[in-house]
C-alpha cells in the first residue's frame, strides 16, 4: 500500500514541478493565503459550530423552561425553572418515568453483559479454531445482518406471544432482553478483527505449555482483548438504551415503556402541549449515561492500548 | 532460557504435532456420515434406527443414553405435537368466519375462526424441530462410528469425562457457539422462514384471523402496473420508492463521508486553533440519542415549528416553510437532517483514520514539490479508501434500511390520498406502514423480501472483493 501510492504520487508529482514558483514572491504569496485559509476555516468552523450545537442548547434550555408548551415566539425560553426535572421524576400519575427508566437500565445492563458473551465467544471461535462449517456460519452472519429486522421484529413479537412473554411488564422486560441479545452472536466481525491481530504463536506458545483451547480463551485472549472488550460492552449498553423500533414493537401499552418511547409519547399530539419541557428534561437525563460512557471509553483506549502485544 | 528448556519445548511441540496428526486421522475427514453408514459394522448402523445403540454397546453409557433419550423424547411429541402440526400447514385457516351453529351432536356451539399465524408459527417450527433432530441424528451416528473406530484401533471408546474435557479443547468451537447459534436460529432465521411464508398467504387487513396460502398472487399485486387500490400498491409506486430508497442511501452515505472528511481535514489543517474544542463541539451532539434529536428537529421544523416562527417573526418569509408538506422540500430535508446527525462520527472515523496516515508520504510529496489538491487525490483518497470500504458498504446498507431517520422525522410525509407509501418512504418504513399501520402483513412480506435480495446480492459481491474478506489472515 505504501509503495503503491508513493509511486503513484512521484509520476504525478514530476509533471507539475516545472511550474512550481520560487524565491520570495512565492513565501510572500504562501503567506498571505494561509492567513486566508486561516480565516476562511475558523469562519467555517465557527458557522458548522452553531448549527450543531444550537438544537441541543435549545433542548438544554427548554428543559428548564417554565412555559411547557414547545410552540413559542422567542426562540429561548424568557422564565427559567428546575420544576421540570422535579415534575418528570415525582409526578407518576400520567407517565411514569422513573420507573421507564429504571426498565431500560435493567435491559440494557442485562443485554450488554450477555452480548458482551455472545460477541466474545463466537469472535474467540471464528478467529482462532478451524472447523467445518466456519465460512458458511461467517457468511450467514453476513447474509442475516443486511435482513431488515423491523419485519423480524413482527414475527418475534408473535414467537414470544406463543411463549406468552408480552402479557404483564416483568414479561416484557424479559422479551426484550432476549429480544435484543439472542441474534447478538452475529454482531462478531468487529471482534473477530481485532482478535485476527494477536499472534497465533502466542496460542501455539500457550498449548505446547499444556493449555486446552478453553484456557487459551480464558487466558491469553480475553485479558490482550480488554479494550475492545470496553468497546464491546458500551455497543450493548448502548443499543437497547437507544433502541426504539424493536420497543415499539413489542412493548404496546403504556406500563411495559422504555425511555424512548415514554418520550416518544410525550411528543404526540394530546400530551405535547403539557409535556414537552418535561420531555427535553428527559432527553437531557437518557443523554447523561451515554455522555459518561463515551468518555470512560476514550479513558480507557488511552491508557490500555499500548503496549499489550509483543509478539 | 536454558538448552534442556529449549529441547523439552522442541520435544513437546513435535508431541503436540503428533497428536494433532493421529487426531486428525481419526477424528477428521474420515469420521463422516457416509463413512458411518458404509463403513459402519452392524452394531453402527443399527445406531441409525436406535441412536445411542452403539454408545452404549460401547460401554460409553452415559452418552448412549443421552441420545437415546432424545429420539424417544423427539418421536413422543412429534406423534402429540409435531405431525398435527404439519399437517394443519396444508390449509392454514380451515375455519375462516366464527359464529354460532349446531354440531352434529345437536348442540349449539360457538365456533372460533382458526388462528392461522399461530397455526403457520407452530408448522414452521416443527420444520426447524426436525432439521435440528436429523442434526442430531447424523451426530450421533458419527459417534457410534467413532467409538466403533476407537475401539478398535485403541481397545477403548473415550470416557464421558474425555468427551466432556474435549468439550473444552478440540471441540471447543461447538460450546461457545451454541448458546449464540440457538439465539440466532430462534429469533433470526425463524422469523425470516415465518416472514417469508408469510409473503404466499392472504394475511392482510381482510383476513386478520383465518387466511390460507394464496401462491404468488401478492407479489402478481406488488408488480401489476394497476396495482391494488385498496392496499395502494402496484408497480408504479414500487419503482419510486425503490428509486428514492437507492437515491437516498447513495445521497445519506456519500455525502456524509465527502463532508464529514472535508470538516475533519479543516479542523486537522495546520493553521486551525483549538482542534480538540471543534471535536468536542461536533461530538456533544453523539451523546444525544438518535431519536431525541430527530423528534427534536421534528418539532422544529414543523409548520408552527419554532424555526418557522423565529423566521416569521424576524420578517424573512410570510408563510411557513414547507420542510414536510412539499415532496422536494421533504427529500432535500431528510438528507440534510441526516447530514447533522451522521457528519459526527464520521469526523471521528476519519480523524482516527488521517492520524495514521504515515507522515513520510506527504514529507516526500513536498519535497517533491506536490500542491494541495495533489496530496489529497493521491495520498490522503487512496488510504482513506482502503481503510474505510468495508465501512463505506456496511454503511450503505444501513442506509438503505435506516427507518429511524425516515420515521420519526417525516415518517414518510408528504403521502397522497390513496397510496401506502409517501414521498420520503423508504422501503423499509413501507413495509412498516402496511404491516404494523395496515395489517397487511402479506403484502409487507412481499417488500421485505425484494429489499433482501437487493441488498443481499449487492452486498456480497462487494464483500467478497474486499482486501480484509480475501486476506482474512494476512496479518499473520
Amino acid at each position: 500500500m505504501t509503495a503503491r501510492s508513493s509511486t503513484v504520487l512521484r509520476s504525478g508529482a514530476t509533471s507539475t514541478s516545472a511550474i512550481r514558483p520560487s524565491g520570495p514572491a512565492r513565501s510572500a504569496g504562501m503567506r498571505r493565503r494561509q492567513l486566508v485559509g486561516d480565516v476562511v476555516s475558523h469562519v467555517f468552523l465557527g458557522l458548522m459550530a452553531v448549527i450543531w450545537l444550537v438544537p441541543i442548547v435549545w433542548v438544554l434550555l427548554e428543559s428548564f423552561n417554565k412555559n411547557t408548551a414547545p410552540y413559542t415566539t422567542t426562540f429561548f425560553p424568557t422564565q427559567y425553572t428546575f420544576g421540570n426535572y422535579v415534575k418528570l421524576m415525582t409526578d407518576r400519575s400520567v407517565m411514569n418515568f422513573p420507573v421507564m427508566f429504571g426498565r431500560t437500565l435493567v435491559i440494557a445492563s442485562a443485554v450488554c453483559v450477555i452480548n458482551l458473551f455472545f460477541v466474545l465467544s463466537v469472535g474467540f471461535v471464528m478467529s482462532r479454531l478451524r472447523f467445518r462449517m466456519r465460512r458458511a456460519f461467517m457468511n450467514t452472519a453476513l447474509i442475516l445482518g443486511m435482513f431488515p429486522g423491523i419485519m423480524a421484529v413482527l414475527v418475534i413479537y408473535f414467537i414470544l406471544k406463543a411463549l406468552g412473554l408480552t402479557e404483564s411488564s416483568t414479561a416484557t422486560t424479559v422479551a426484550l432482553i432476549i429480544v435484543y441479545s439472542a441474534g447478538s452472536g452475529a454482531g462478531f466481525y468487529v471482534m473477530k478483527g481485532f482478535m485476527d491481530t494477536i499472534p497465533i504463536s502466542m496460542d501455539e506458545a500457550a498449548m505446547l505449555d499444556g493449555c486446552t483451547r478453553w484456557n487459551v480463551f480464558g487466558r491469553i485472549i480475553l485479558p490482550i482483548t480488554k479494550p475492545m472488550m470496553v468497546y464491546q460492552a458500551i455497543v450493548g449498553f448502548l443499543t437497547p438504551w437507544l433502541d426504539f423500533v424493536m420497543a415499539r414493537a413489542i412493548a404496546r401499552t403504556q406500563d411495559k415503556y422504555t425511555v424512548s418511547l415514554g418520550l416518544w409519547q410525550m411528543l404526540q399530539k394530546e400530551y405535547i402541549a403539557q409535556w414537552f419541557a418535561r420531555f427535553a428534561a428527559g432527553a437531557v437525563l437518557v443523554s447523561i449515561p451515554i455522555a459518561v460512557l463515551f468518555i470512560v471509553m476514550q479513558r480507557f483506549y488511552q491508557s490500555s492500548m499500548t503496549g499489550s502485544v509483543k509478539g | 532460557m536454558t538448552q534442556t528448556a529449549v529441547a523439552e519445548r522442541g520435544d513437546r511441540r513435535a508431541a503436540l504435532r503428533t497428536e494433532q496428526l493421529s487426531l486428525g486421522s481419526v477424528d477428521g475427514s474420515g469420521l463422516t456420515l457416509g463413512h458411518a453408514l458404509a463403513r459402519g459394522d452392524a452394531l453402527t448402523r443399527m445406531s441409525a434406527l436406535a441412536m445411542g445403540l452403539g454408545n452404549i454397546a460401547r460401554r460409553q453409557y452415559a452418552k448412549g443414553a443421552i441420545f437415546l433419550a432424545a429420539e424417544i423424547a423427539f418421536i413422543a411429541l412429534l406423534v402429540a405435537r409435531g405431525i398435527p402440526s404439519l399437517a394443519a400447514l396444508r390449509v392454514l385457516g380451515p375455519v375462516t368466519e366464527g359464529g354460532q351453529k349446531w354440531d352434529a351432536n345437536g348442540n349449539f356451539i360457538n365456533v372460533n375462526p382458526t388462528n392461522s399465524v399461530g397455526v403457520l408459527l407452530y408448522g414452521v417450527a416443527w420444520i426447524f424441530i426436525i432439521a435440528a433432530f436429523l442434526l442430531v441424528w447424523a451426530a450421533a451416528v458419527r459417534s457410534a462410528y467413532t467409538a466403533q473406530v476407537l475401539t478398535q484401533t485403541k481397545g477403548r471408546a473415550p470416557s464421558i469425562g474425555q468427551d466432556v474435557r474435549e468439550l473444552f479443547d478440540s471441540r471447543l468451537h461447538g460450546t461457545l457457539l451454541s448458546l449464540p447459534t440457538l439465539g440466532i436460529v430462534v429469533f433470526t432465521i425463524l422469523p425470516l422462514a415465518f416472514m417469508i411464508s408469510m409473503a404466499f398467504t392472504s394475511f392482510d387487513i381482510n383476513h386478520p384471523v383465518a387466511f390460507n396460502w394464496v401462491g404468488l398472487h401478492n407479489f402478481g399485486l406488488v408488480f401489476s402496473r394497476t396495482g391494488s387500490t385498496s392496499i395502494g400498491v402496484g408497480l408504479g409506486l414500487f419503482t419510486r420508492v425503490l428509486a428514492w430508497t437507492v437515491v437516498w442511501a447513495i445521497f445519506a452515505t456519500f455525502l456524509n463521508f465527502f463532508l464529514g472528511q472535508f470538516m475533519a481535514m479543516v479542523i486537522l489543517r495546520r493553521g486551525t486553533r483549538l482542534k480538540n474544542m471543534w471535536r468536542a463541539f461536533f461530538s456533544m451532539s453523539i451523546a444525544v440519542p438518535q431519536f431525541v434529536s430527530l423528534l427534536v428537529i421534528s418539532q422544529m421544523l414543523q409548520d408552527q415549528g419554532i424555526v418557522n416562527q423565529m423566521l416569521k417573526s424576524w420578517g424573512l418569509i410570510d408563510s411557513s416553510l414547507p420542510f414536510f408538506t412539499n415532496a422536494w422540500w421533504a427529500r432535500a430535508t431528510v438528507i440534510v437532517v441526516n447530514l447533522w446527525v451522521g457528519i459526527p462520527f464520521t469526523i471521528m472515523q476519519i480523524t482516527g483514520v488521517l492520524q495514521n496516515v504515515p507522515g513520510e508520504l506527504y514529507e516526500a510529496a513536498r519535497i517533491d514539490g506536490a500542491n494541495w489538491w495533489q496530496m489529497y487525490a493521491r495520498i490522503t483518497m487512496p488510504y482513506i479508501f482502503f481503510v474505510l470500504t468495508p465501512y463505506l458498504i456496511v454503511t450503505f446498507t444501513a442506509n438503505i434500511n435506516n427507518f429511524n431517520v425516515i420515521y420519526l422525522l417525516s415518517n414518510g410525509a408528504p403521502q397522497r390520498v390513496g397510496e401506502s407509501a409517501g414521498q420520503t418512504d423508504l422501503l423499509i418504513t413501507w413495509l412498516y406502514k402496511l404491516t404494523v399501520d395496515k395489517g397487511n402483513y402479506n403484502v409487507g412480506a412481499v417488500i421485505a423480501i425484494l429489499t433482501f435480495v437487493v441488498l443481499g446480492v449487492v452486498a456480497l459481491i462487494t464483500y467478497r472483493n474486499t482486501g480484509s474478506y480475501k486476506n482474512e489472515e494476512g496479518f499473520r
